[in-house]
């Protein structure tokens, strides 16, 4: 009958204008700024710089090799070597970024910069609140506030991080086992001969040898 | 002189003019439509509230209306700029015979012999014209009504063999 | 200290006497459409921000609930939105685009908003509280009226010389000449019955107390009944009101024949559309609910005029019920249901208030099965037409998607 379908349609949408006050389910929206939805694991905005230990000016993992400069689709990324090296948190002595800028409102979120990363040094951020008055400046994210803690990074994304800090174990354990047989080395060849160079300069693509046994677990 | 006369007569009589001067066919059948309701607004000051309504009604919702739909149907949104009355001396002429007939029978009209103050202003209730459409005057609304129908059936016909035609 | 019901009425005559009597004429006048420019309005006001929070709860959304009190944390669950709003059309650029007609395209908006607001003038509000009560052409005028609005829509849409506000207002001009007929006829029952077209005299008809406790509201009565579905519809049609709103169909359209205005005159024409909804629903709350009556006698303390303004906005709420839940129509389709469906059934219902009329003395239970049967088998009749029509659609061209394919891969 003519009208049937109506009054059926009708008695649907006033089930649902009830269901709402009553039900919780039939009102799924979230309302943002008071409520936030739980990011998934895998959420991935920007790439943020981690840092060891609590101060970011000292703790950089980033050794300003420019791998990731190099790599980055969109060029979002500019570096500036240092010219100096520094003693950094590991007490190794090293190259360090005098200037690391991430353009953000170029960015694209591939993540390639971290998966070229061979320091385990930037990693994707889950932070995505950037909105901004100034197009420029503000989303020109320098070293200063792109450095975040390592402790930040286990917190976002534990399972990575786990994997991340296993690899800086595993390399540091390597390290150790061969600083120490360069050390059995060097001994013997310092009690061969006494005329050896002393400290060359590690190769720049690989952690420091003789840093410290507990450097990925460093201070939460 | 009453003023309100003067205003809505003067008003009616300028739209009309307008209605005719001017170049555009949709400003013309907008001073129609002004034109149109200044007449309604005579009715309604003579009192007769029931041709006011019926007027505005009629000549206002359906004629004004339908002649913009076929404005619309035939030209669309462009504005046209050829004038659209030919020989607009015929016009002149044909306005005016009708107003001397209508004036000679306003003149040669027996009420207006006596305007006499106290004789009372005739009511014509609603009720009253209904009854009268429906009872004495039933035979001519009929044949109106039929010749409104043939007219119709006249438009469809025409507008059928067009189709025909593509 | 006068009742409640009669408080409006009293204060407009304490008004009016405290000025000189030649002025007592106009001064009453001016009252009478202050309180109509000030209340309608308001009710538009508050209607824009309860259509969206309903129409938001029937798509399970919270709707707007957020703007209150500027510079504090008063949130008033969102009904400082109307001020949002207007504050925004009001400050807005004034657009006129370069080839428009300048002097139609702003009379336009006037056109609309001010018939409607001379449409609402004749509705009864309450017990003695109409501001123009035409005794002999009450329900004539508001039709003449409404019909000239139909000019606005195309005046807006011409002078804007875009072709979607063209399309529009040939929609709507289409439909409104459509719609009227069966509104109109679908009214005329109740003045055949009441035997007047003053919306004063009718509403006042229906306090006659009909089996002890009920006023006698025309709806109660099968061809009110069926005259009042009949006019609810067209009178959705008039107002453009989904699912009728093909004129200023979003999807299609833009905004259909007011795509071209901004600002304070694009913030006219919804008042309008608003006022003319309010108006509609005025006069079918008049005609068939019975006016500023109450249902039962035993509620008659409550004052008229708020059983009329409940009426007219349960009308609103319904209207915004209607649009939540049905999709809008096809072009073909709307002039289907008005000269197929609606014609036909309004002059039947003529037929059965005919009858109605003619058969006061018989019993009611031979009446009522009579008019009914009456009206329902023109119904069930032009409604199996229907349902051929607007049924499970055929595919001409592309494959029917309507049974899934068992093995997409293959």
């Amino acid at each position: 009958m003519l009208g049937q379908g109506i009054a059926k349609g009708l008695l649907q949408t006033a089930r649902n204008l009830v269901a709402t006050y009553v039900d919780k389910d039939r009102l799924p929206t979230i309302e943002y700024p008071e409520e936030r939805q739980k990011l998934p694991e895998a959420t991935r905005q920007f790439p943020f710089l981690v840092h060891d230990g609590d101060d970011p000016s000292k703790g950089l993992r980033c050794v300003a090799c420019q791998i990731c400069e190099k790599e980055c689709p969109p060029k979002c990324i500019y570096i500036v070597k240092s010219k100096d090296k520094r003693v950094d948190y590991k007490g190794q002595t090293q190259f360090y970024p005098a200037v690391f800028d991430i353009d953000v409102s170029v960015c694209m979120s591939c993540q390639i910069c971290v998966e070229v990363c061979p320091f385990e040094a930037i990693k994707m951020d889950t932070a995505f609140e950037f909105s901004t008055p100034d197009r420029f400046g503000a989303l020109l994210l320098d070293k200063h506030r792109l450095a975040k803690s390592a402790a930040h990074y286990r917190e976002i994304h534990p399972a990575d991080a786990a994997e991340s800090d296993a690899v800086m174990a595993a390399e540091s354990a390597k390290a150790e086992a061969k600083a120490k047989g360069d050390a059995e080395a060097k001994a013997k060849a310092a009690a061969a001969k006494l005329a050896a160079v002393p400290n060359v300069s590690p190769e720049a693509q690989l952690p420091p040898p003789n840093s410290g046994s507990d450097s990925p677990t460093m201070p939460m | 002189m009453d003023l309100i006369l003067a205003l809505l007569a003067g008003a009616t009589v300028g739209a009309a003019v307008a209605a005719m001067a001017l170049r555009d066919v949709v400003h013309c059948v907008l001073f129609l439509t002004v034109s149109l309701i200044g007449l309604a607004l005579l009715y309604l000051k003579l009192g007769a509230e029931f041709v006011g309504f019926v007027q505005v009604l009629v000549y206002v919702g359906a004629v004004a209306v339908l002649v913009v739909f076929a404005v619309l149907l035939t030209r669309g949104g462009d504005a046209p700029t050829e004038r659209i009355a030919n020989a607009p001396w015929s016009g002149a002429l044909v306005a005016a015979a009708v107003f001397a007939m209508l004036a000679r029978a306003i003149l040669g009209s027996p009420s207006l012999g006596s305007p006499s103050p106290e004789t009372p202003v005739p009511t014509l209730s609603v009720k009253a014209i209904g009854e009268g459409l429906t009872g004495g005057y039933v035979l001519p609304l009929q044949i109106v009504a039929l010749l409104l129908t043939a007219a119709m059936i006249g438009g469809v016909v025409i507008a059928m063999r067009e189709k025909e035609g593509e | 200290m006068t009742s409640p019901d009669q408080i409006f009425v009293s204060a407009k005559e304490w008004l009016v006497a405290l000025f000189p009597a030649a002025l007592q004429p106009m001064v009453g006048a001016l009252v009478s459409i202050a309180a109509i420019v000030a209340v309608y309005p308001a009710i538009f006001a508050l209607t824009t921000v309860v259509e969206r929070k309903l129409l938001a709860r029937f798509q399970n959304r919270p709707g707007p609930n957020r703007v209150g009190i500027p510079f504090t944390k008063i949130r008033l669950a969102g009904f400082g939105q109307f001020a949002a709003d207007g504050i925004k059309s009001l400050t807005k650029e004034d657009i006129v685009p370069r080839d428009a007609d300048r002097v139609v395209h702003f009379a336009a908006p006037i056109v609309l908003v001010v018939p409607a607001l001379l449409a609402l003038s004749v509705l009864p509000v309450g017990r003695n509280m109409a501001a123009l009560d035409l005794r002999e052409t009450g329900l004539l005028f508001f039709f003449a009226i409404g019909a000239s609005t139909e000019l606005s829509v195309f005046m807006a849409g011409w002078s804007s010389r875009n072709k979607y506000s063209l399309l529009g207002a040939m929609r709507g001009i289409a439909q409104m000449l459509a719609y009227e007929i069966p509104l109109i006829l679908s009214s005329i029952p109740v003045v055949m019955i009441a035997g007047s077209l003053s919306l004063v005299s009718i509403a006042e008809r229906q306090s006659a107390v009909q089996w002890g406790v009920f006023h006698s509201w025309h709806v109660f009565t099968p061809w009110g009944l069926a005259g009042f579905l009949l006019f609810l519809v067209a009178a959705c049609a008039e107002s453009n009101r989904t699912p009728f709103d093909l004129p200023e169909a979003e999807s299609e359209l833009v905004a259909g024949y007011f795509t071209e205005y901004s600002g304070f005159k694009f913030a006219l024409f919804f008042l309008g559309e608003y006022l003319g909804l309010f108006a509609v629903a005025g006069v079918a709350t008049t005609l068939f609910l019975g006016g500023w009556n109450a249902p039962f006698t035993f509620l008659d303390w409550i004052p008229s005029w708020m059983w009329f303004f409940g009426k007219l906005g349960s009308l609103v709420l319904f209207s915004v019920w209607l649009r939540a839940t049905l999709p809008r129509l096809r072009v073909d389709q709307l002039m289907d249901v008005a000269w197929k469906y609606l014609l036909p059934m309004s002059l039947a219902n003529l037929v059965v208030a005919g009858l109605w009329h003619f058969t006061a003395a018989w019993p009611a239970a031979l009446r009522w099965p009579l008019s009914l049967a009456l009206l329902a088998a023109p119904h069930l009749l032009l409604g199996r037409g229907f349902q051929k029509r607007f049924g499970p659609r055929v595919y001409r061209y592309a494959a029917d998607p309507r049974p899934a394919p068992a093995n997409p891969a293959a």
